[in-house]
């Protein structure tokens, strides 16, 4: 008897750890094991670099988060981040002048194209993954045709220093990067958004539901294009901080967007909507991001990151699977 | 999808879906005949043009109906472009120029590619992971391991197997006869199989498919493996069309996304269970002229591709727009 109860007891326990976010203890093996191969990583000073280099996918990820819980897809997010790449180069021309003024229109373009996505999903109907991959062929088109195919140009620095800065010598973090405000800023606005607001609970009651959200007075137009331009002005967000440490080019965010995607579901928000943190999300971006530094330290290349994020993806999303069964 | 019943003209047997093939490859058509008269390219509108036009249907015509077939059935796959690359550069690699190895070489694509569709099948039914995640990532890993062993052309298809791209039988390009029969042979397996019957039943409702005694993860799996094998022939034409594979075919052919826009365009519906192969071609049919019409009318490749995907949208939206229910 006693061993019987022995057993169940083993058992529940087993399910409460199992319950909690996978995201989480994976995130810490991955930075110990930095950790272990460049022991500086554990300074406040690594970290804070680590974040700095994480930010526009973590951004990037905050944003596809809110299409993802009212249940579409936003692959349209990586032609964007390179659209803001190309475009700031070519609106300031190197002219520090310009760069507020570039990074208005930016937004503004954020702004057209998140409502474009949403209203052509909500009113035409038109499935979001065709619909972003509409957006994604019309933004590469553009990024292309603006800049002639060959991008030219640089960006001022004040316009980089969003990406690039740091303040020394800050007490308790040694540096502080302008991109770890950002991203702190983002995440902040969007746990507000998500788990403070009603907005955020809509939001995922149409994922869960659409119908029955509609029918329960939601005003699920509104909140679907909402959803579309949150992540169109993160994709923005995200292109002007990789602009401070990436080159000017026509490959800036692609493949960003499934990175994104990957991150969120590592991060256990479930596709097709309804579910979704954003400390899971921003969790999973962190690990996706902790993942290439670590097997960059190990010295494998490029192509082998691809095959160990595919592998992780399938992992993360299979887990996330288990755990709901057994819940 | 209550709306469908207010819909009659979306209400045809499976397999045809005459909203999309009776309306899109018409007005393709048309197009090109008008696209053709008014820039001055008569030659267009010979036995040869046309040929040409249709040829460059073959490499996103033979991907796209496997496509339709897991998309009918309810899954995606987010793996063929990078499973066309390996297969192309498979099988040039095997081949490196000798005839006498092509039979190996097909071999062992489609040993490769089964392998992949099997994977993709298990890991969306037994393993229940969202299809476009499972084959994202199945994707990725073919795409590490095949730019870790090479980075440029590989090897060299015999020249004998080239024919499969350029040789004709009569007028008939080979490659045509290729796609022609192989859409005709899905839609017949489709329309008068037990397997087609399921593959709509398993797309449409699995859970009923499951209690009516359908081995639905057979089913999904057996999907997989069909769309795997067809992206290996696209692999395949490809290899024999440029002579060799290189790792990067298949993606810079966009023909993951291309091959859902096409099948989404021809009347397939991506929650599954409804559509087919016929609307597909429609789609792959419109995507050709647009190439084709681009092209004489000298459209800089900037803004065809803005073009390419304002179209895509409203393609789909032609015959979306009056869905009353929420669309993912």
């Amino acid at each position: 008897m006693s061993a019987l109860h022995l057993k169940s007891d083993a058992k529940s326990r087993w399910r409460a750890l199992l319950r909690v976010n996978p995201v989480f203890p994976v995130l810490i093996l991955l930075m110990a094991g930095i950790a272990y191969y460049n022991p500086n990583f554990l300074e406040p000073a690594g970290l804070m670099n680590f974040l700095r280099r994480a930010a526009p996918l973590a951004v990037l990820t905050c944003g596809q988060l809110f299409v993802l819980i009212t249940g579409g897809f936003d692959l349209s997010a990586g032609a964007l981040v390179t659209l803001t790449v190309i475009g700031a180069s070519l609106i300031t021309m190197g002219d520090p002048a310009m760069a507020w003024p570039a990074i208005g229109v930016l937004y503004a373009i954020a702004l057209a194209v998140g409502t474009a996505n949403g209203l052509i999903v909500h009113r035409l109907k038109v499935p979001s993954i065709i619909t972003t991959l509409g957006m994604l062929l019309f933004l590469n088109g553009t990024a292309r045709a603006w800049s002639g195919g060959s991008p030219r140009g640089y960006l001022p620095e004040n316009f980089r220093a969003f990406g690039r800065f740091v303040w020394h010598g800050v007490p308790g973090v040694q540096i502080l990067p302008i991109a770890v405000l950002v991203l702190a800023a983002v995440v902040a606005v969007a746990a507000w958004l998500l788990h403070g607001t009603n907005f955020g609970k809509l939001a995922l009651a149409i994922g869960d539901n659409a119908r029955s959200a509609e029918l329960a007075g939601v005003p699920v137009g509104p909140l679907r294009v909402a959803a579309f331009v949150l992540s169109s002005l993160s994709a923005v967000t995200a292109g002007i901080l990789l602009g401070g440490f990436a080159g000017v080019s026509l490959g800036a965010g692609d493949g960003m967007d499934l990175e994104a995607i990957a991150a969120a579901v590592i991060g256990g928000t479930r596709l097709l909507g309804g579910r979704g943190t954003v400390a899971g999300a921003l969790a999973g971006a962190l690990t996706l991001y902790a993942l290439f530094t670590l097997l960059n330290l190990l010295g494998l290349p490029q192509p082998v990151r691809e095959s160990v994020q595919g592998v992780i993806l399938i992992a993360a999303a299979a887990a996330a699977w288990r755990q709901r069964r057994q819940a | 999808m209550s709306d469908i019943a207010a819909r009659p003209h979306l209400r045809t047997r499976p397999g045809l879906r005459l909203s999309a093939t009776t309306v899109i490859a018409p007005l393709a058509a048309v197009a090109f005949v008008v696209t053709a008269l008014a820039t001055g390219e008569q030659a267009q509108l010979s036995w040869t043009g046309i040929s040409g036009l249709l040829e460059r249907m073959v490499a996103l015509g033979i991907v796209s109906i496997g496509q339709t077939l897991v998309i009918l059935a309810g899954s995606i796959d987010l793996s063929v472009a990078h499973l066309i690359s390996v297969a192309a550069v498979l099988s040039s690699w095997v081949m490196q120029g000798d005839p006498g190895r092509i039979l190996e070489a097909v071999a062992a694509v489609f040993a490769v590619c089964a392998v992949v569709g099997l994977v993709n099948g298990l890991l969306v039914a037994r393993l229940a992971v969202n299809p476009l995640i499972a084959t994202l990532g199945t994707g990725l890993i073919l795409k590490g391991l095949l730019s870790t062993s090479f980075d440029n052309f590989a090897g060299a298809v015999a020249p004998q197997f080239q024919f499969f791209a350029y040789g004709s039988i009569g007028p008939l390009p080979i490659s045509l006869l290729t796609l022609l029969i192989l859409a005709l042979a899905a839609s017949l397996m489709l329309r008068r199989t037990v397997f087609g019957a399921h593959l709509y039943a398993v797309g449409g409702n699995a859970a009923g498919a499951r209690l009516a005694g359908i081995r639905t993860e057979r089913v999904v799996v057996a999907g997989h493996i069909l769309c795997s094998l067809l992206a290996g022939v696209t692999g395949l034409y490809l290899a024999a069309r440029l002579g060799s594979g290189a790792p990067w075919v298949g993606k810079d052919g966009l023909y993951d996304l291309e091959s859902i826009a096409v099948a989404v365009i021809g009347g397939t519906f991506l929650t599954g269970g409804r559509g087919g192969v016929a609307g597909t071609l429609a789609g792959v049919f419109l995507f050709a002229v647009l190439d084709s019409a681009f092209t004489m009318i000298g459209i800089d490749p900037f803004f065809q591709q803005i073009l390419r995907g304002v179209i895509v949208v409203a393609a789909v939206a032609a015959y979306t727009f009056r869905t009353k229910a929420h669309v993912g």
